[in-house]
């Protein structure tokens, strides 16, 4: 049994807007074991970035942790100052952002963009070592040497994509996090760059936290998934678990929802309706109102809201379980 | 003999781009290069291919929104019921042709105009063309937007664009789009800026849309599973050409040019216990049609209405 | 019944659209106080017709141009001593006191003794209850003046930004719609009037024609509405021209002209209305140089008062009369600030880049 690297408490976090308190991670909780891949998926806006920027404290200024603690290798992040979260950042825990291929300074080469987060980390390194440590990351990614002494407009959207890769693996972190790193690539390019982050994460013995809205690449990349939905996990547990026996209604919905090229053609079904704002409470299940065959137990709302175990290491909310 | 919508013949859109500031000479860069296709009534085509494979390209062309640079165009003409070249109309016939053909576009919140309310944006192609008198625009306005799911109908008039959800706004574009009744609607990756849960329920009501009212699509995505779902056919697009075109099922259980093959083999599986091989490009099954065939002809058919290109790709893909 | 709820809904829409950007709006305290400034100046404006009508203030007294009130002042002729300190006066500094006057001075009024009393007029008067403001060295109302100022610079610089926003608006759009010759034209007009350097121009044109108020507005607007904001204008209505539902209305048939007016225009006319707010500013600014050089033909304007105190000598007696200098400096810079101000609060709202939240 390998050991928990990252561990998430009923992590609470809302954002303070104009118009009131937007409650983007209700009550989060999961662990990734060391080399595991553990998947988050949701339609946009049920707080799946949310949960990435606060495992590295990066979220906005006018986001609040209200409570719940995050644990790195049995550290608490929430909470510490700047200056120790920064040597955590990308030493620890490193992201690959949605659309990061675009955040290369143009004016630099690669090369040294890369150096200097490493110099950051590590000053007492050469010169030499560090090129050396870059060859052998770009050679993990796919990409050429003489790649290094590029600059970032020279190289197209898929090298740019793998040089980002490299740049969050130059520190040897124990987690990475992946969110939606190939939502602006093409298919072919977002097939190479997956291959690529998975040989990766084998090779390094990563633990990847890999973030998208695309429930297919969810099922090719981890090994455990949580589906997220209006802020809180509605069902987790091992991928090949939730796609056999899915237990909440919305999981079922996402499932038949998605197209695929293999197999029989089938009717996809079509989930009505928008997710409900997270200003306001929501006062019993959040999936009810788009809920196809809400069971009564759905429109009750006194009835607690919350994870129950259906197999082991299989949780699903309490409310939606075996409904619609 | 089928009647078709749309039939075209060696389309083709070139650029020129000047080779830099110094340069004189100019290059030419062919985004669309002789391609040929025609969509039966009632049926779809997927034009599938990578970004800058030049889809949109052809989109844009055959909506006479850049004009084609080669090629034979034909329209269906709804009044006269004929195949229609429209190279040589003049103004006004062609301002009254354009109603036959519509295009949806990607991004649902930049094809609206931000300052109209819902009704005047879909008013406006009935006030441009001026048919029927104002109470029979409002009530056709009224009509639409219940055949497109969004009701009560005075609900959504009065609203801006920015108001409204993502899937919302698509819908306003269909409703815009079909207002005038037409039998083509070229359709450019309609969903893939939407949410996955939203997606399959603007998919459905295009299908939908397509059955009642006799609309062919002409839809373009990067996505096959995407095109599988909503087309009859597919064509795949690669660096300007169609390298491979079929019945949809056709093409995905016996693709032939590696180009196909390779696109089939990227496309993630939502199944975690399916094992996606990794395709290794080979130019076998191409090479043995070439010289079956030879490469005289651009495309060649190995039945089931199944053809594919025999340009030279070697190395490309 | 139909058609009333939807009246209603597009009624109750508007109203929110309304509240929501002002909202947005009251969250730039700039904005806010540019805007309570330009309220000040707009109420300042208003006031003085009202006093007027209303008969508060009598025409003869009050008006800025033509009023007159002689403000009397009843002094002791008094003789300084020669040696100090007396029993008055520590100091030569405090002869003669206050209410005093020194015999010396009155020598051009024979057959004045010393315990006398001698009446005298005050001009210019400092403020007093009847003059808010004091008088000038004409015995005119300052604070009238001020109030005549602000209508002069709300007209002025309201005229010249709207009639310069329209002017650039509608060319920048052609430019960027029809390309080409056209487009080429106008950039090079553009870059011509941004090389000419404004303020000489207009000393030139000064001297040729005679300027009132409504001259000088229509010269600002053009050449404002000829100038800089042509092309960044253009640069909007190109973003707004590849927009989808651009190419959405040209699919359906619309007409090139229908295009640019109906959905072009409105969708660069915030940044317009941006650039008008701006452009008050420097109308108003520009009105204040050219009346100080006494280069406009107009009775009254803040520009005139600062003027008229630096014909007549007061503005280099230091703070002595700092009622003639100081309101009308005061109030330039105020407004133009204010309308500033304003513009950076209405960026906020349009912006949604500069949007923090």
């Amino acid at each position: 049994m390998s050991k928990e690297v990252l561990s998430v408490k009923n992590l609470n976090m809302h954002y303070e807007t104009l118009s009131g308190d937007v409650h983007a991670v209700k009550d989060v909780s999961f662990s990734v074991k060391e080399g595991e891949s553990f998947g988050l998926v949701g339609e946009s806006g049920c707080g799946k970035t949310s949960v990435a920027m606060s495992l590295l404290q990066l979220q906005a200024d006018n986001a609040k942790i209200s409570s719940g603690s995050i644990q790195l290798d049995g550290v608490e992040l929430v909470g510490m100052n700047e200056s120790e979260l920064r040597k955590v950042r990308w030493d620890g825990i490193s992201i690959v952002f949605q659309g990061a291929m675009n955040a290369w300074n143009p004016v630099v080469k690669v090369g040294e963009q890369i150096r200097e987060a490493i110099r950051e980390h590590y000053p007492e390194k050469s010169k030499a070592e560090n090129t050396e440590k870059i060859e052998s990351l770009f050679k993990m990614v796919g990409l050429d040497a003489a790649v290094i002494d590029r600059f970032p407009h020279e190289l197209s959207g898929g090298m740019k994509q793998r040089a980002i890769i490299a740049l969050a693996l130059s520190c040897d972190p124990k987690v990475v996090i992946a969110d939606e790193p190939t939502t602006a690539l093409d298919v072919v390019i977002q097939d190479q760059i997956l291959n690529e982050i998975k040989k990766v994460q084998q090779l390094l013995g990563l633990s990847l936290i890999y973030i998208s809205h695309d429930i297919a690449v969810i099922a090719e990349m981890t090994d455990q998934m949580a589906v997220m939905y209006a802020g809180s996990i509605v069902e987790i547990g091992p991928t090949e678990k939730v796609f056999s026996t899915p237990k909440h209604a919305y999981t079922r919905l996402l499932l038949e929802s998605t197209p695929s090229v293999v197999g029989e053609k089938k009717k996809l079904r079509s989930l009505d309706g928008e997710p409900p704002s997270l200003i306001n409470e929501i006062i019993g299940c959040s999936f009810s109102p788009r809920c196809p065959d809400p069971s009564s137990d759905c429109e009750n709302p006194i009835k607690e809201m919350g994870l129950v175990e259906i197999e082991p290491g299989h949780f699903a909310d309490n409310c939606c379980v075996d409904c619609g | 003999m089928k009647k078709n919508v749309i039939e075209v013949k060696n389309l083709e859109k070139y650029y020129e781009v000047s080779g830099g500031f110094f340069s004189r000479n100019k290059d030419i860069v062919k985004a669309v290069d002789d391609i040929s296709f025609e969509i039966p009534f009632g049926e779809s085509l997927g034009l599938v291919g990578q970004s800058g494979c030049g889809k949109t390209t052809t989109a844009r062309a055959l909506c006479l929104l850049d004009p084609k640079t080669g090629g034979d165009v034909k329209f269906y003409n709804n009044e006269t019921e004929n195949m229609q070249n429209i190279d040589n109309l003049e103004d006004e016939e062609l301002k009254k042709f354009r109603r036959n053909i519509q295009m949806i576009f990607q991004d649902p919140y930049e094809s609206l105009n931000p300052r109209w309310t819902i009704k005047d944006i879909i008013l406006e192609p009935l006030n441009i063309h001026n048919i029927g008198d104002l109470q029979d625009r409002e009530e056709a306005v009224v009509e639409i937007l219940k055949t497109v799911g969004l009701t009560p109908a005075s609900n959504y008039l009065p609203r801006y664009p920015h108001e409204l959800s993502g899937g919302q706004r698509q819908r306003v574009s269909i409703a815009r789009t079909l207002i005038m009744k037409p039998k083509f609607v070229v359709c450019d990756e309609p969903t893939s800026m939407l949410d996955v849960s939203i997606r399959i329920s603007i998919m459905d009501l295009m299908l939908n849309l397509a059955k009642d009212l006799e609309v062919s699509y002409l839809y373009i995505t990067h996505d096959l599973a995407v095109a599988r779902y909503m087309c009859n056919r597919i064509a795949v697009m690669f660096n300007g050409k169609i390298v491979e075109i079929a019945e949809t099922e056709e093409l995905l259980n016996n693709p032939i040019h590696p180009y196909t093959k390779r696109l089939i083999s990227s496309i993630p599986v939502p199944d975690p216990s399916y094992d996606r091989k990794v395709y290794d490009v080979n130019y076998d099954e191409l090479d043995a049609i070439i010289a079956k065939h030879g490469t005289d002809n651009p495309m060649v058919d190995i039945g089931n209405e199944h053809y594919i290109s025999t340009h030279d790709v070697k190395g490309l893909i | 019944m139909n058609e009333n709820i939807e009246q209603d809904l597009q009624k109750q829409l508007r109203k929110e659209a309304i509240r929501r950007n002002w909202n947005l709006f009251r969250q730039s305290k700039l904005g806010m106080i540019g805007l309570y400034i330009v309220i000040f100046f707009l109420f300042l404006a208003l006031l003085q017709p009202f006093l007027f009508i209303t008969g508060i203030w009598n025409k003869g007294v009050y008006d800025p141009v033509v009023g007159y009130e002689a403000i009397k002042d009843t002094l002791l002729v008094v003789e300084c001593p020669k040696e100090y300190p007396t029993e008055k006066y520590e100091s030569m500094k405090d002869c003669p006191g206050p209410g005093e006057l020194n015999v010396k001075r009155l020598y051009l009024a024979p057959g004045v003794e010393v315990g006398d009393y001698y009446e005298t007029f005050i001009q210019p008067a400092p403020p007093s209850s009847r003059h808010l403001l004091g008088t000038d060295s004409l015995g005119r109302d300052v604070f009238s003046q001020i109030m005549e100022g602000s209508q002069v610079a709300f007209v002025l610089g309201l005229l010249s930004a709207t009639l310069g926003v329209g002017i650039s608006t509608i060319l920048g759009t052609i430019a960027a719609f029809f390309g080409g010759r056209v487009d080429a034209y106008l950039m090079r007009q553009s870059d011509l009037i941004l090389m000419l350097p404004s303020l000489p121009l207009l000393f030139i044109i000064s001297a040729f024609a005679e300027l009132k108020v409504w001259h000088l507005a229509i010269v600002l607007g053009v050449l404002g509405g000829l100038g800089g904001s042509v092309i960044t204008i253009k640069s909007q209505a190109l973003q707004v021209k590849v927009k989808p539902f651009v190419d959405s209305a040209r699919i359906t048939g619309g007409s090139r002209w229908r295009i640019m007016f109906s959905h072009v225009l409105p969708n660069v006319a915030p940044l317009a209305l941006l650039f008008m707010v701006f452009s008050v500013t420097g109308a108003i600014a520009s009105e204040s140089v050219l009346s100080f050089l006494g280069l406009l033909n107009i009775d009254m304007s803040w520009g005139i008062m600062i003027y008229l105190s630096q014909t007549d000598g007061f503005i280099f007696s230091g703070l002595e009369f700092w009622w003639l200098i100081l309101p009308a400096g005061l109030a330039v810079t105020l407004l133009a600030g204010g309308f500033y101000l304003v513009g950076r609060g209405l960026d906020d709202v349009f912006n949604p880049r500069l949007r923090k939240r």
